[in-house]
């Protein structure tokens, strides 16, 4: 099975204090420590173990960035990823999201595949358009929040997770799959994976390499535009109620008073 | 990582990904627990699987044998990163590696290595290493364990102490003298008859690792067991020179935990109106601790410079070893003192890692033995002699 798996470098949520320029309204991603989107680990993981249990697979990882997002495709390959593609050039900055599904199908029509694997949303981001654009401009289906799977005889079985519970379904491959957060345990890169990461495959992508034009893609082609950002506004400190015997009383008065009950 | 001499731009990209990697993995599975391993001193089984998968067993060592073959400065960041967990833990590994794989890989046959290597890198065996006695750990010449000929075999008489991992090893590289008095090498299993290796109880060291005896009472080994090319004090001595260079780098990493700790209790503890972080002796501690960190990462990578270039002395390793241990030692010490009566609980980490690091302080060659072998080296005269 040939499986792809788009990922992402986003500044490190867990040391980064995300800021965005004001004049661009983007995030700053320089100067910052960058790593490989834990939500697209996740969705790693999950290919990963659908490679292992298929035995003849291999897991491509697909990364749109700057040249030094290749560490983020570095990291992946260490976890196990076969080889990579990094499309890299200057016209894709400020890309919107159908601007950057522009760039990931194109490159993914290039690579082939049976079945693609996406983050619900990336942790910088987190418009969660991508998955269901690239889908539509490659054609085929999107399954979008998929916490586990199983591919037998060219159809998938999976559990999506809705509001109610878990909706098992079916889909006959190629189809794409958005992994929903939290569902798979990302592995620890192991030592004999990093060493070998420097020897795996990366094959850089640019513009006209995908036949793509500068109206397609990047800032020029963006029909999002961001027209303003503001700070959330601070809660308010809430009620605290003194229980002088008369607590429960109270409680149930604000409730009562805000219609929750 | 601390690093307030920016050694981090040393480092190349796959030494800051194993650095990293260890170092998550230590944050996740480590950390969280080790207090209580500590306190109810257990060693945690589990963790041989986790090493093992994670390839941090023998790290340094050749892939053909299973090993991930990383250069010495990502095994110094391994040793460094196991050891901001607790030394016990880094120890375990580091026996297994610079003292059991590494015996094996420089003074075995081609067949030893085949057989062994592999196993011990994933975690599937577990060894220990039998040199120190009772008598005297630093006078490793004067043991009295012996290796008679016996046919085509040899018989094992002696004993052994303050084995790290022995009760709980599969194999065992002991060291014996033979009937010429020359100091060889065997590959001895655990389950061989006439070999025992009896807990060593209530430490209080070093608790989340298992450490024992090995008794050796008429245990017959046959010729597979010898490692045909270590001959000599120099060979168990070289495995010690591994295992030191590793420590130079751990003992850095526990200083980072107690500093890390100080710092971050100093900055939040407030006595006469404001944070003890602003006192100037406390501000004197923690600077003289993060000094000590810097100068000793920096020594350790340049260590590991000279070691990948084949530059490396035996000197240079036991100068890195005795201050890096000793700054890591003072710095708890410090660090005990900065957090008060909190100091002397486990529930933060300090006093942990300073009881460890009093063994550390000890083992693979003291303190003052360290002083000596760099005293012979600039002066000309020895001092142990």
């Amino acid at each position: 099975m040939r499986i792809l798996v788009c990922v992402k470098q986003v500044p490190d949520p867990n040391t980064v204090e995300y800021q965005i320029d004001p004049d661009t309204k983007r995030l700053v991603r320089d100067g910052v420590t960058n790593v490989l989107d834990p939500g697209a680990e996740v969705a790693l993981e999950a290919a990963l173990q659908l490679a292992e249990v298929d035995g003849d697979s291999t897991v491509t990882v697909v990364a749109m960035g700057p040249e030094d997002a290749e560490d983020a495709l570095r990291r992946a390959l260490a976890m196990g990823a076969t080889d990579g593609a990094l499309i890299t050039d200057d016209g894709l900055a400020g890309s919107d999201a159908l601007g950057t599904a522009k760039a990931l199908a194109a490159t993914i029509k290039e690579l082939g595949f049976d079945i693609i694997f996406c983050a619900t949303e990336s942790t910088d981001g987190y418009t969660g358009m991508v998955p269901g654009m690239v889908a539509e401009l490659l054609g085929i289906p999107h399954l979008s929040f998929v916490r586990s799977l199983e591919v037998r005889d060219g159809v998938l079985t999976g559990q999506r997770v809705v509001a109610l519970g878990y909706q098992t379904v079916q889909c006959p491959l190629p189809l794409l799959v958005a992994i929903a957060s939290g569902s798979h345990e990302p592995r620890y890169p192991a030592l004999k994976g990093i060493m070998a990461a420097k020897r795996k495959k990366v094959e850089e992508y640019n513009l006209a390499d995908l036949g793509l034009a500068a109206g397609d893609a990047g800032e020029s082609g963006a029909r999002e535009r961001v027209l303003e950002l503001r700070a959330v506004e601070e809660r308010q400190a809430g009620t605290i109620v003194e229980d002088d015997g008369t607590g429960a009383a109270q409680i149930a008065a604000l409730l009562r008073q805000r219609g929750v009950i | 990582m601390l690093d307030f001499y920016a050694v981090d731009r040393l480092l190349t990209a796959e030494q800051r990904a194993i650095r990293d990697t260890v170092r998550e993995f230590v944050d996740a599975e480590i950390i969280p627990q080790v207090r209580g391993w500590w306190d109810r001193h257990e060693f945690p089984a589990a963790i041989k699987g986790r090493y093992g998968a994670l390839g941090l067993f023998g790290a340094n060592l050749p892939e053909e044998y299973g090993c991930a073959g990383v250069d010495s400065i990502a095994y110094g960041l391994i040793n460094y990163e196991l050891e901001r967990g607790d030394s016990g833990l880094r120890s375990f590994a580091s026996v297994q590696g610079a003292l059991v794989m590494y015996p094996i890989y420089a003074y075995g046959s081609e067949e030893q290595r085949r057989r062994y290597l592999p196993e011990l890198a994933a975690g599937r065996l577990i060894g220990c290493f039998g040199l120190t006695e009772s008598d005297g750990g630093s006078d490793p010449g004067a043991m009295r364990a012996r290796a008679r000929r016996d046919g085509d075999g040899w018989v094992l008489n002696g004993a052994k102490m303050w084995i790290t991992n022995s009760p709980l090893a599969d194999i065992a590289v002991v060291w014996a003298k033979d009937d010429e008095g020359i100091v060889r090498g065997f590959i001895v299993p655990t389950d061989t008859p006439g070999f025992s290796a009896p807990i060593i109880e209530s430490k209080m060291s070093l608790r989340a690792s298992c450490t024992g005896e090995i008794v050796l009472q008429d245990c017959r080994v046959g010729p597979e067991a010898i490692l045909p090319e270590a001959k000599g004090l120099k060979s168990p001595l070289g495995c010690l020179t591994q295992a030191r260079y590793g420590i130079s780098w751990g003992a850095l990493g526990a200083l980072e935990a107690v500093y890390s700790c100080a710092r971050d209790y100093a900055t939040t503890r407030t006595t006469f109106g404001k944070p003890i972080a602003g006192r100037q002796l406390v501000q004197d501690k923690l600077v003289r601790m993060l000094t000590d960190h810097s100068l000793g990462l920096l020594m350790a990578h340049q260590l590991g410079t000279l070691k990948d270039a084949k530059k490396m002395t035996f000197a240079q390793v036991s100068m890195a070893k005795r201050n890096n241990v000793r700054v890591a030692l003072n710095g708890a010490r410090a660090a005990r003192e900065i957090l008060g009566g909190n100091g002397i609980t486990t529930e933060y980490p300090v006093i942990r890692h300073m009881l460890n690091l009093e063994t550390v302080d000890t083992y693979e060659g003291t303190h003052d033995i360290h002083t000596m072998i760099v005293g012979r080296e600039i002066t000309g005269v020895g001092a142990l002699e």
